[in-house]
């Protein structure tokens, strides 16, 4: 059986798995309802719409795998499950 | 052994770094034999022939006789490098060669796959690649075997990442036989598409048979410097020579503005079926070589409407879950030292990744500039049809059917709808429509073959290695030596490889579909089964198996069902023309969104009918979610 440890360490898990999906549900599908309005607006010259398709949602998909994993990784640290320093052979 | 190869890992920098240098030194050279007159063919030929030969090099050098090395490249790839290694694996030779032109012609619904072939990261990352890398398998139906237990729900994965992987293949052989057939052939000794695919298909082989994932992860490094050059160099080069911008990528908004107005002046007429097929444009609905296109979509205007909403999120979504469920994909997370690293591993895939798909929509703006911009001196919008015509490259393009112009209205002006050109001009052109010099396009054919090569490595490995490790070693002869199992996986290699090619040069590509289809059977089959296993313990061996089988089995009936619109495969025939179906708009790019619906009602229904998995399943899984100790297998 997972002991309480572990148990914890999972539910930190699951609560950042979960954070991380909303966001990139954002990003890949809640803009896109909404690209046709976006492009009224502008950023760096470029219309807002095309320019989330073209570049600004891949930045943010970049960005987001990052940011959650050094999350993850502060998480495993808190429970004693990070394996950075492990031997690598 | 162990001292020489920790040795080797902390020389990959250097290593890769002489390398980076090396090949732009022969970029350099060339450019100066080029000024010195050697012909632009065997500039080309030179620049074929010299990557093709390094890859087989590497392969070569990394043979092996270890099981560990074989089929995990021994669990040392560096997060970085296998970064590298992932996004060459990843971007196909249509991502290569196709994309560009597809966001040329389509504007912003085509752009709906940039999104769904990067997010689909941030799945792999958060729900799959740490865990799997924590269970220590060889391939993915590995995982499906060892976590439900039994042979059947392995052989079940085993189907469907055939399934998936050949139809994806095929595109890929095909890509580096045209291209190697281009780059090959002089006029006084012509060689052949057939001839193309086979020269390939052999390199494909060096750079897997020896050393398995060892030879394979090396060589698509080497694979993905090479196509990042020759992808970033010409863009760069060419939006600097007009005065674009330094960096295009922040700098295009204008351009983007511009071309706006411009759509506006020339008009985005579109033309009937009737006139089309009366002037005899090619048209094929699965982007088939031949097919010719021509502007109609705005390049930055987006379509108003829920159904242009719909038709865009529903193929970013197939693309980005199929993304997560793609085996040659996943087994590359396999490979690094620690869970942690390949965690890691992801974030750089992504970013590595982004280089090519960021700059592709930057290289159709200013491909698509360069054309139309009457300020430019390359423009052929508006100009003469008499003087058009006369342009070298327009010349060389259309005698190979790739270019066309039919002066519909009859005023000897060309307009925007009678320019035509196949997708995978923009690409291949764009240094030639811009005035660079010959040897940025040896560079860029060069960088197509990688991108396919690369690709194509991955895809028959993945078969492979699933076919000899989960059929033959754990289902048939569990005794069998390492010697043995080594060959048994060399044999499949070459077979299929041979069989993928042997597919490519008979031009049975039509069949399979288009390279979507490869996420959609991937998605209906594997990605529940995948998810669930590590995040919902309840999930048992009878659900993922119903799971697996009922969701491959609902998203095929579905594309039969759907069928192809403006295609005559008599195999697929929709008993429902396209447009009586069109409530939905799930068509058979999207046919991935029943078969995981199905996938996913029927992996909960059964699981929770069936009696839950014993204690030491349920330990296993425990055991997974954490980073530290042992693998859980072996």
């Amino acid at each position: 059986m997972a002991t309480p440890k572990q148990e914890a360490h999972w539910q930190a898990t699951k609560r950042l798995m979960i954070i991380t999906l909303v966001i990139w549900f954002f990003f890949s599908t809640v803009v896109f309802m909404f690209a046709a309005d976006l492009n009224s607006a502008s950023f760096l010259g470029y219309k807002l719409g095309y320019y989330m398709t073209a570049q600004g949602s891949m930045l943010a998909f970049i960005i987001l795998i990052f940011w959650s994993n050094s999350r993850q990784e502060k998480i495993d640290r808190e429970f004693g499950f990070s394996d950075e320093d492990r031997e690598e052979d | 052994m162990a001292k020489t190869s920790k040795q080797f890992i902390q020389d990959l920098p250097k290593i890769y770094g002489t390398y980076t240098g090396g090949f732009l030194l022969f970029i350099i050279v060339m450019g100066i034999a080029e000024k010195m007159g050697v012909s632009g063919r065997n500039i080309g030929l030179m620049f074929v022939g010299f990557t093709i030969f390094i890859y087989a090099l590497i392969g070569w050098i990394s043979r092996t006789t270890d099981v560990d090395e074989y089929y995990l490249a021994g669990k040392k790839v560096p997060t970085v490098f296998n970064g590298m290694a992932t996004a060459a694996d990843w971007m196909s030779g249509a991502s290569f060669v196709a994309m560009a032109g597809g966001i040329y012609f389509g504007g912003y619904t085509y752009m709906a796959f940039l999104i769904g072939w990067t997010g689909g990261y941030v799945l792999v990352s958060t729900l799959l690649a740490p865990y799997l890398r924590k269970f220590g398998c060889y391939t993915v139906p590995d995982f499906i075997g060892a976590r439900y237990g039994g042979n059947f729900a392995r052989f079940c994965a085993v189907v469907i990442l055939l399934i998936a992987s050949f139809t994806y293949v095929t595109a890929q052989i095909t890509a580096t036989g045209s291209i190697a057939q281009k780059a090959l052939s002089t006029p006084a000794f012509p060689v052949s598409f057939e001839f193309g695919c086979w020269t390939g298909l052999i390199t494909i082989l060096i750079c897997s048979m020896l050393g398995g994932m060892r030879s394979v992860t090396w060589s698509q490094v080497a694979q993905y410097i090479v196509l990042i050059i020759a992808y970033l160099i010409p863009v760069f080069w060419a939006s600097w020579k007009f005065n674009l911008g330094i960096f295009p990528h922040v700098m295009l908004g204008d351009e983007v503005t511009r071309l706006a107005a411009l759509e506006q002046q020339y008009g985005l007429t579109k033309h009937t079926k009737d006139v089309l097929d009366a002037a005899k444009i090619p048209n094929d609905a699965l982007g088939n070589a031949t097919s010719l296109k021509y502007i109609v979509a705005g390049h930055s205007a987006v379509p108003a409407g829920h159904e242009v909403a719909w038709r865009y999120i529903s193929l970013a979504l197939c693309m980005m879950i199929g993304t997560a469920s793609l085996p040659h994909i996943l087994m590359r997370y396999f490979t690094t030292p620690t869970v942690t690293s390949a965690r890691r591993s992801v974030g750089w895939s992504l970013f590595f990744i982004g280089l090519l798909y960021l700059t592709a929509p930057m290289l159709a703006t200013v491909s698509k500039i360069s054309l139309m911009d009457p300020n430019l001196p390359t423009a052929i919008i508006g100009k003469k049809i008499a003087d058009v015509t006369q342009i070298e490259w327009v010349k060389n393009w259309i005698a190979v059917g790739q270019v066309r112009i039919v002066d519909f209205n009859n005023d000897g002006i060309l307009q925007l709808n009678e320019w035509f050109m196949n997708e995978d001009v923009v690409v291949l052109a764009t240094p030639e429509i811009a005035g660079l010099p010959y040897v940025i396009s040896g560079l860029v054919a060069a960088g197509g073959l990688a991108a396919a090569m690369s690709t194509a490595d991955g895809l028959i490995l993945a078969m492979a290695n699933a076919i000899s490790h989960d059929v033959y070693y754990k289902m048939i002869d569990p005794k069998a030596s390492v010697q043995k199992r080594l060959i048994v996986a060399r044999v499949l290699l070459v077979v299929l490889g041979s069989l993928a090619c042997l597919m490519a040069t008979l031009k049975l590509t039509g069949i399979l579909g288009a390279v979507a289809w490869a996420f959609d059977f991937a998605m209906s089959g594997l990605f529940f089964p995948l998810v669930l296993g590590v995040w919902w313990k309840r999930a048992t061996r009878s659900g993922a198996i119903a799971g697996m089988i009922c969701g491959l089995a609902a998203g095929f009936a579905y594309l039969v069902w759907v069928g192809v619109p403006n295609k005559d495969i008599t195999f697929f025939m929709g008993a429902t023309p396209w447009k009586d179906i069109h409530w939905i708009f799930v068509d058979n790019l999207r046919f991935g969104i029943p078969g995981a619906l199905v996938s996913l009602i029927t992996m909960v229904t059964v699981s929770l009918v069936t009696k839950p998995e014993s204690k030491a399943v349920m330990d296993m899984v425990d055991e997974v979610r954490i980073s530290t100790g042992k693998t859980v297998i072996r």
